[in-house]
């Protein structure tokens, strides 16, 4: 299962390859990964519908109990189904539209990578894989819906839904680290198996909060749905696959899998009620707004996600099963339809219905699956929309709570949507052909097989539901119950309130339809409260975010490098001296053994110190720092290190001729700081220096760990064959640290050479 | 530039062989005493120091005769090359190798031929830092 | 000695942050080779001070004495030494381009003149 979840990602890698070869056959080669991916899920569709589940491990970050875990049950497999299955209808799809874009393989890699971070996020068993998958399609997202990257706008709505997923994503991880530290386990499975503790774990509302945030922001839910309209910007095969028939819901697919480990609670039910139904009637209602085909089509899939997460929220067997047919079911049509959206402005040139009349003649077959499929989408026999619809109503009219609530706000979604998807359909082909600003002509094959098979498929399951019915369907529902489902889907249900219901919304929704420049209107009137929504909220977020940058930049970037030493030392004196003081406290062993003329030096070289800070020429600062280093080299011949001496004495008399050549050339000492300013260096300075005594002498106190130089001595004569252990350290025991060193030597005298000679050069050249 | 005065001329001239043959005493003797690569190499780099102060960076690189930056290059090709020995022999990356020179009872190992690098590394840097720089300074006055 | 070391370190430390928060840039130079002498020293104070016991093992196979100084720190100082000598050359050609480019020894004064 990894090979194939991962295989995507080789052949994103091989696409630029392929395309060389394969010329404009690429698609039809590419399109061969989802269709094989579909079939093995077929394959072993038996098997998962019998056990329940197959699980697959592999070792990944052992020392931390990681692993790269998959899972395969009902609700995968209904996913995994839609995603492979749809997938290789749009990269067909996608070889039309996008016929001879100079960028075409850069969007096959994208939509393969995409794929395949999909397939991993519904097959994920482990709480860190699933992440990771996660956030893959965020940014497969983010670039795809950037692919016209020249485009301004594109960039800004990439970005947008970038931001807001990832904040989602932010907001997931700590939910799944939560769930981890509930649960104490990784894998899903086992989590969900325990649902009973997690409902009753201390951190159960975080956890759902945050786990919500994460597929809320996924989803597009309320108040976070402004992002999906935007994402429109992307090319039509990019909308139609990941914002409306797989990357959306992804949220729903986190939600139906925690349903049986946290569901049914009184927060679940009322955040997913709640939040679903006012999702869904704000979508419907702001679909009619726009005259931009995919605007609408986009604002009907907010309104389609609303309506899953709010029978997600509502529970029970009736409500699982509406979930998992209007799944099934929107992902078909919506799909038709926006391959349909595709081939209208590839023939036409506008996106705009308002522009499109007539097109019933030139384009039949597209006619004809736009009718289909918006069929579908409006919930009318026989159509699986329809079954899912009434399925839908049934499971509303059943809710436990908020029942009044509810029905009154799927009634109102459902009459609009009805609106939009008869502006969708009916529009552009009926009515005067209108001039378009190009002449249109039926799509290409590659275009029409994409819409023509989805909306059979939605004709075909409205007849004969129960071919999906019994076997996948029915393995789905039961994965997000966590239960055995009996499901008998039909499509006459007979007289009864749904069908009541539907033939309402049906009736309304077409008045609505007739009449929508004047329904236009009347919405165009409350603009100003509209555009006052959640989006106006994230972009003044943005522009706070660039100010505080903005700010904080100036304030702690001053450039002073004086600045920057002085913060950076008061931080760590304060800290640190702080911790040594609380934790240790000035307890320190001050035994003194001392000869007179050891501390002849020690003073030497703390006066030189001193001296060279206050002398006013270069020569004296020079000299007296060269007296300081002479009086370390006698430090280290006091205390046993005669190759320390010498290297001292040796660097302190190369110093000075560094010295002498380079630094008088340049000014004399000036006098630059006022008082005030010398007082507060000093300050600073005498902080650091009395840090530094005090930490060395809580170190002395206390022998940490035994020294590894034991070891050293010991093998010096028997292993390196020296009697000098400290240049046997260097040669052999650690020799690759002097390589190291060695390479740094030469990089700063590379770095002399380098900056000396351009110099010359460029003097060279007046 | 002849910036040196007689005494300092006259020293240079006795000091500077000293100093070359004793930085390669330090160099070989530097695993039993101190000594070593590292110190060997500062003494030599005084030499020179020394020696351009009194007779220029040309008199210096005539010298020589290499240019320190080759120094430097080959110094790292022998730090390098002293660590392959051990793969051929199928040991960890750098593990000593000892070999005896038969009849001289003399020893020659790959600690020595680092050594060696790490002491013209030494040599090379600093050398270049003080010739390039006097050399520019000559060109500015 | 260890104490007396400690505060000699002190103080060794003090002088060279005072030095690095000068404007003149040739002091940064000074405080640049004090503070690289305070951490060796600090280094080879820390592992213990020992008198008369070089980290040598005598040639005629002699064993050696109870104790005798740490060569691991020493190792370290070694090459700590010499690297700070390779930085300090780097370190000094860059400012004097630095201020052949702009032609002031003040700090502020070439954040100003940023070129």
């Amino acid at each position: 299962m990894q090979i194939a979840v991962l295989a995507g990602f080789a052949l994103a890698i091989l696409v630029p390859f392929l395309s060389r070869w394969c010329g404009s056959r690429t698609g039809l080669v590419l399109a061969l990964y989802p269709a094989a991916i579909a079939c093995w899920l077929v394959s072993l569709a038996p098997q998962v519908l019998q056990s329940g589940g197959l699980y697959f491990e592999q070792a990944w970050a052992p020392s931390l109990g990681l692993s790269l875990s998959f899972w395969l049950d009902g609700l995968s497999l209904l996913f995994g189904l839609l995603i492979s299955g749809i997938g290789t209808l749009i990269i067909l799809y996608a070889s039309g539209y996008l016929y001879n874009h100079p960028q075409l393989a850069r969007f096959y890699v994208l939509i393969l990578s995409f794929m395949s971070s999909m397939l991993g996020v519904v097959m994920a068993d482990g709480l860190m894989t699933l992440f990771v998958f996660w956030e893959l399609t965020s940014i497969t997202s983010y670039l795809l819906i950037g692919f016209n990257h020249e485009d301004a706008a594109a960039r800004k709505s990439a970005l947008q839904g970038l931001l807001v997923t990832f904040t989602g994503g932010l907001a997931l991880m700590s939910g799944l680290i939560l769930l981890n530290v509930a649960g104490s386990s990784w894998s899903l499975q086992t989590l969900l198996s325990d649902g009973e503790s997690l409902r009753e774990h201390a951190l159960y509302l975080p956890m759902l909060l945050c786990l919500l945030g994460g597929a809320f922001t996924k989803s597009a839910q309320f108040p976070f749905h402004f992002w999906l309209p935007n994402a429109m910007a992307a090319p039509t095969p990019v909308s139609a696959y990941l914002h409306s028939a797989t990357m959306v819901k992804a949220g729903i697919y986190l939600m139906a899998r925690l349903q049986p480990g946290l569901g049914g609670t009184e927060a679940w039910m009322t955040i997913l009620c709640v939040i679903g139904a006012i999702t869904m009637v704000v979508g419907a209602f702001l679909a009619l707004r726009f005259t931009g085909i995919k605007k609408v089509l986009a604002y009907s899939t907010v309104m389609a996600l609303g309506t899953l997460t709010m029978l997600l929220g509502i529970g029970g067997e009736a409500a699982m099963i509406a979930f998992v047919t209007f799944l099934t079911a929107h992902s078909l049509y919506k799909g038709a339809l926006f391959m349909v959206a595709g081939a209208l402005d590839h023939e036409t040139g506008t996106k705009d219905i308002d522009e499109m009349g007539g097109l019933r003649r030139l384009m039949p077959i597209t006619a004809t699956c736009a009718f289909v499929a918006a069929l579908s989408l409006g919930g009318v026999i026989p159509l699986f929309g329809f079954v899912a619809k009434e399925l839908m109503f049934e499971a509303v009219l059943e809710a436990p709570r908020y029942t009044g609530f509810l029905i009154g706000m799927s009634l109102l979604a459902s009459v609009l949507v009805v609106a939009a998807a008869g502006i969708v359909a009916l529009r552009p082909f009926f009515g005067a052909l209108k001039a378009t600003p190009k002449t249109p002509h039926e799509a290409p094959l590659s275009m029409l097989a994409g819409p023509c098979v989805l909306a059979g498929l939605s004709l075909v399951l409205g007849f004969m539901p129960w071919l999906a019915g019994d076997g996948l369907l029915n393995a789905a529902a039961g994965a997000v119950m966590g239960a055995e489902v009996v499901t008998d889907l039909y499509l006459w249900h007979g007289l009864n309130t749904a069908l009541m219901m539907s033939m309402i919304s049906l009736g309304v929704g077409l008045l609505v339809c007739w009449r929508w420049p004047g329904v236009r209107g009347v919405i165009h009137r409350f603009s100003p409260v509209l555009d006052r929504g959640p989006e106006a909220g994230y972009w003044k977020l943005m522009d706070l975010l660039v100010r505080v940058a903005g700010w904080q930049t100036r304030l702690l970037q001053s450039g002073y490098m004086r600045n920057y030493l002085i913060l950076t030392l008061l931080s760590f004196t304060g800290l640190t001296g702080y911790t040594l003081l609380v934790r240790h406290g000035p307890v320190f062993d001050l035994a003194l053994d001392v000869r007179l003329q050891e501390v002849v030096v020690a003073l030497v070289i703390a006066a030189s110190a001193i001296v060279a800070c206050m002398m006013r020429s270069r020569l004296a600062a020079v000299a007296a720092a060269g007296v300081m280093g002479f009086g370390i080299a006698l430090i280290f011949l006091l205390f046993s290190a005669p190759d320390l001496a010498i290297t001292q004495l040796l660097i302190e008399t190369l110093t000075v001729i560094l010295l002498i050549l380079v630094l008088f050339r340049m000014p004399q000492f000036a006098s630059l700081s006022t008082p005030m300013e010398r007082v507060r260096d000093m300050f600073v300075a005498v902080m650091t220096g009395g840090l530094m005594t005090l930490l060395m002498l809580t170190v002395l106190g206390q022998d940490l760990f035994t020294s590894i130089s034991e070891y050293m001595i010991d093998n010096s004569v028997p292993l390196g064959h020296g009697h000098n252990i400290v240049n046997v350290i260097l040669v052999d025991f650690r020799a690759l640290d002097t390589l190291g060193e060695i390479f740094v030597l030469s990089l700063a005298a590379i770095g002399v050479l380098a900056m000396l000679r351009l110099q010359a050069k460029e003097r060279k050249m007046p | 530039m002849k910036t040196g005065t007689l005494i300092l001329s006259v020293a240079a001239r006795t000091l500077v062989p000293l100093q070359i043959l004793f930085s390669l005493f330090l160099l070989l003797r530097g695993h039993d005493e101190p000594g070593g690569g590292f110190i060997a190499g500062l003494v030599v780099a005084g030499a020179f120091a020394l020696h351009q102060f009194v007779n220029g960076p040309a008199a210096t690189r005539r010298l020589l005769r290499v240019d320190p930056r080759d120094c430097v290059g080959f110094g790292l090709l022998l730090g390098v090359g002293s660590a392959l020995p051990a793969w051929w022999q199928g040991e960890a990356f750098l593990t000593a190798q000892w070999w005896e020179v038969p009849g001289l009872g003399l020893k020659l190992s790959t600690p020595l031929i680092f050594d060696i690098g790490v002491y013209l590394v030494v040599l090379g840097a600093v050398l270049t830092a003080v010739i390039t720089l006097s050399e520019v300074d000559k060109d500015e006055a | 000695m260890e104490p007396i070391m400690a505060v000699v370190i002190g103080v060794i430390y003090a002088a060279a942050i005072y030095m690095m928060l000068r404007r003149s840039i040739v002091k940064l130079v000074i405080g640049l080779i004090l503070i690289s002498n305070a951490a060796n020293l600090l280094i080879f104070a820390t592992a213990g001070m020992t008198r008369d016991a070089p980290p040598l093992i005598p040639m005629n196979g002699d064993p050696l004495g109870d104790v005798i100084a740490d060569p691991l720190p020493q190792a370290l100082v070694l090459t700590a030494i010499v690297i700070a000598f390779g930085v300090l050359s780097f370190a000094v050609v860059l400012i004097r381009r630095a201020c052949q480019i702009v032609g002031v020894d003040d700090l502020d004064q070439m954040k100003e003149n940023d070129t």
